[in-house]
């Protein structure tokens, strides 16, 4: 499988070193070199040991699937890192392309610009082993009866206020640690993540976690999409959209997919 | 009649009020034609200074205020009561107090010495997480737990330099009346010596209100993390703006207070 991705990715650059030579050109930060931004620290499964220039990891692995088609070889990649608020700041930007599971939303394209999604992310319920001995069941009902916990920087709060409608008013942490803090604490039952970080935080960093169940993301009216976030005006969008497009036509990008976020099967769906 | 001293006097202040107008509209000029010139000001205002997310996350971030002004009045008598406390250990004379003495002066050293954050943290997530069952694990409980050890440490330093600027003669004074210890503190010392740290205190007050935000931290979602919550689903820093007008409206008069009583204090004893 690996090597066959490998050799896709080098046929890749190849070819697209002469063929989209021009799109990209004299539009990077540095001539020649495509500064890619994460997070600080990134996170398994989208980025392995914190470390993307491994190309390992479902983000790193698109980012040098993107570049090469870009026609960018693989060390012409610089990486960055950033935080999310650094990445809507509105001066300059220290980055081409950042990637850390930016969910699209409408109000912060006016701000920033969106590459095409790269991934259409389940949102997954996680929870602890005790919740679930208790009664916790992956439906509505038992779902609205739960004490929620989600990160601030995410998409998750609306989607707990709009389609779980809790009981109580659910508690906002900064980061994944806090939330699984305050779970280990019990102040919180419930967490809502997207279903590659919900499946790394139950089984890493939680002793005790489990993850309930997942949203069909088919059946959302909005779906969680990720996409690679760009100063607002990008010249770069164009090249970026191209480039995505054509990872997609390839199946190249399903194949990334498939390799990094296959765990993702066997987690039942919520009714 | 005016002296010819008092009509200079009169010039001299006309002119520093002029010079000040002056002085005062020329920076204020620099500052609104100057500062829009700046290259970047359109995006600066933009994610800032945007009126219609001002307008459309105000009304959230007033109700989210709310929390704040209840977390707030819950622990100011606490706050006070304890304070009062560890300042009167420390100020023991007994000898058989000895113990107290030692004890106030470790609580004020260790929880006014650690960093509130970190006091929050680990008091928030770490004693409910011994095991406590809901409700006594609640954040609201525990965060208000951390805020009181380090301002009542805060404001027991403050009392405690109150009552040592009370002049030994008036303690003597009471002994001579037959006051006991106790009736001495209480009718002699402390009256006056509130009286004296109330401005010092009322500084603690604004701080509080501010050091409230910190809760939010571990779960409560309070006005700063509710503009934090804006801030990323809008990508808009104006959130953060609206929810520092809030915090003036609030700290701003509380200041100006502090220095009327300050003020009214000084002249009370000159």
């Amino acid at each position: 499988m690996k090597t066959i991705l490998t050799a896709t990715i080098l046929t890749l650059t190849a070819t697209g070193a002469f063929a989209d030579a021009h799109c990209a050109a004299g539009k990077t930060l540095t001539e020649g070199t495509l500064t890619i931004a994460t997070g600080n620290p990134a996170y398994y499964p989208w980025v392995i040991d914190d470390a993307p220039e491994g190309k390992q990891g479902f983000e790193a692995a698109v980012a040098y699937a993107i570049a090469a088609e870009m026609g960018f070889a693989d060390d012409a990649v610089t990486w960055v890192r950033t935080s999310f608020d650094e990445a809507i700041q509105p001066g300059a930007k220290n980055f081409d392309l950042n990637m850390q599971q930016f969910s699209i939303t409408d109000d912060r394209d006016r701000v920033v610009d969106f590459s095409a999604p790269y991934y259409t992310a389940p949102q997954a319920v996680m929870t602890t082993i005790e919740a679930v001995e208790a009664g916790a069941r992956p439906t509505m009902d038992s779902l609205r009866a739960m004490k929620w916990g989600v990160v601030a920087s995410t998409t998750a709060l609306p989607v707990v206020m709009e389609r779980i409608k809790p009981d109580q008013s659910p508690l906002v942490y900064d980061d994944n640690a806090n939330i699984t803090a305050a779970m280990q604490a019990g102040q919180i039952d419930a967490a809502l993540f997207d279903l590659p970080t919900a499946l790394f935080t139950a089984a890493v960093l939680m002793d005790n976690g489990v993850v309930l169940g997942q949203f069909d993301p088919s059946a959302a009216q909005n779906p969680d999409q990720f996409g690679a976030l760009m100063p607002e005006g990008s010249a770069l969008k164009e090249c970026v959209d191209q480039a995505l497009a054509a990872l997609t036509d390839s199946g190249a990008l399903a194949a990334i997919e498939a390799e990094w976020l296959q765990d993702a099967v066997g987690v039942p769906l919520i009714k | 009649m005016t002296t010819r001293r008092a009509a200079y006097e009169a010039r001299q202040r006309r002119r520093a009020n002029l010079l000040a107008a002056g002085s005062t509209g020329v920076a204020l000029a620099l500052l609104v034609f100057l500062v829009p010139l700046a290259p970047g000001w359109d995006a600066v205002r933009s994610s800032f200074f945007n009126g219609e997310i001002f307008a459309r996350t105000f009304p959230d971030l007033l109700k989210a205020f709310l929390i704040n002004i209840a977390i707030f009045a819950w622990s100011v008598p606490i706050i006070a009561a304890l304070g009062l406390a560890i300042a009167l250990a420390r100020g023991a004379r007994a000898p058989v107090l000895f113990p107290l003495r030692i004890f106030g002066a470790i609580y004020v050293d260790l929880f006014r010495g650690i960093p509130v954050v970190l006091l929050v943290y680990l008091v928030g997530f770490g004693i409910p997480g011994l095991g406590l069952p809901r409700p006594w694990n609640s954040p609201y409980i525990w965060g208000t737990v951390a805020l009181v050890l380090t301002y009542s440490a805060y404001v027991a330093e403050v009392l405690r330099s109150g009552i040592e600027s009370i002049h030994a003669s008036q303690r003597n004074a009471a002994i001579c009346l037959g006051l006991s210890e106790r009736d001495t503190m209480r009718y002699v010392i402390l009256p006056q010596a509130i009286r004296r740290v109330v401005p010092a205190n009322m500084n603690m007050l604004v701080a509080l209100q501010k050091d409230v935000a910190l809760l939010s931290f571990i779960g409560p979602v309070e006005i700063l993390r509710q503009a934090g919550i804006f801030k990323s689903l809008l990508a808009n820093f104006t959130p953060y703006v609206a929810a520092a007008v809030i915090f003036l409206c609030v700290t701003v008069p509380a200041t100006r207070y502090a220095d009327y009583l300050m003020n009214r204090d000084r002249d009370a004893r000159t």
